[in-house]
């Protein structure tokens, strides 16, 4: 995923994939498939779909759509933070 | 998700480089041994974590690239000029070393192998990789189209050759050069294109879904063009790389 030939001029963003990882560590469940309606557009759509700018402290996830963000996540020294204030909604599937 | 452990807390897990393979001058496939791996939907991705003697950690995504399996899986590394991760990967890590991965990752960007519906699978570079693993668990109709810039940048050469002729039909591959073609080719190089699209594209009745990976710009653009001729949006599922990760 992370490894690419692309140049400097590439877009700077990756997708909501990335997040798998350090949101699966945090919260235990694949949160890729989740649905997030955008609280600028409402628009919804999953995770995996949304862009993710990570060349910063932190995760930030916005909506391909508004550019909205939808998301951040942080890490702090002892501490996980999830700010979702930017949807409406955040809707997961039953686990089967 | 293809883990079969009662699902919980994801956690990192020691693997064992077990062997390498180049790829091309500036990427190969590890092999890494994983206690209690349970397999993978291919497409899917983990990440790898390197520490160094003074604690210090990094971490990037990389797709797995063999068909899923119990034990051990494939990851394949496009070697990333000033990257933190992939030079290690690459260049210096030997079957023995031990690193940790966290994974299986991601159920969005997957295809099942029971998927009755016939795939279009479209790599940009390294972006081949999660299609990799697509191909060689492949099970019904799937085309794969292939652009780099050269043959000699071209990942899973051989594999490639081999899916095809083992496919007994089922998998039919399709390389794009954007900068130099082999000789002999038919066409000059150029990039991806509607056209070269519209020739390897199912019809629109066949319920086809897509699946595109690869440098962010490349997919942005490979996306937009499906559409434009005829692919139905809800149909694409795409997984960009962004800029240089290392």
């Amino acid at each position: 995923m992370s490894t690419t030939n692309a140049g400097a001029e590439d877009a700077p963003w990756v997708d909501g994939n990335a997040l798998a990882g350090p949101l699966g560590e945090i919260m235990g469940a694949d949160f890729t498939v989740a649905e997030l309606t955008c609280a600028g557009c409402r628009t919804t759509r999953p995770l995996a779909a949304m862009r993710v700018f990570d060349r910063a402290p932190g995760l930030v996830a916005r909506c391909p759509h508004c550019e909205h963000v939808v998301m951040r996540v942080v890490r702090t020294t002892g501490r996980f933070l999830v700010d979702l204030r930017g949807s409406l909604v955040l809707s997961l599937p039953v686990p089967q | 998700m293809a883990r079969a452990a009662v699902p919980g807390r994801l956690t990192w897990q020691a693997a064992t480089v077990a062997a390498t393979r180049a790829e091309t001058a500036t990427a190969r496939t590890l092999v890494l041994d994983v206690d209690g791996w349970t397999g993978h939907v291919p497409g899917q991705h983990v990440d790898v974590r390197l520490t160094a003697p003074d604690g210090y950690t990094a971490y990037r995504s990389y797709s797995i690239s063999s068909a899923p399996g119990p034990d051990w899986l494939e990851v394949t590394v496009q070697a990333v000029t000033d990257g933190e991760v992939s030079p290690y990967l690459v260049d210096v890590a030997e079957p023995g070393d031990q690193l940790e991965i966290r994974g299986p990752l991601g159920g969005w960007f997957v295809r099942r192998p029971a998927d009755p519906r016939p795939a279009l699978l479209i790599g940009g570079g390294s972006g081949v990789a999660p299609l990799m693993s697509m191909v060689r668990a492949a099970m019904n109709p799937t085309r794969l189209l292939y652009s780099t810039r050269s043959p000699s940048d071209a990942l899973f050469t051989s594999d490639l050759a081999t899916a095809r002729a083992a496919g007994d039909g089922l998998v039919a591959v399709t390389h794009v050069y954007t900068r130099v073609a082999p000789p002999g080719w038919p066409a000059p190089p150029r990039r991806l294109d509607a056209d070269a699209l519209s020739r390897v594209a199912w019809p629109r009745d066949a319920d086809a879904v897509a699946f595109v990976c690869g440098p962010t710009g490349f997919v942005e653009t490979v996306a937009d063009l499906l559409v434009d001729i005829g692919h139905d949006p809800a149909n694409i599922r795409t997984e960009r790389f962004g800029p240089t990760g290392g």
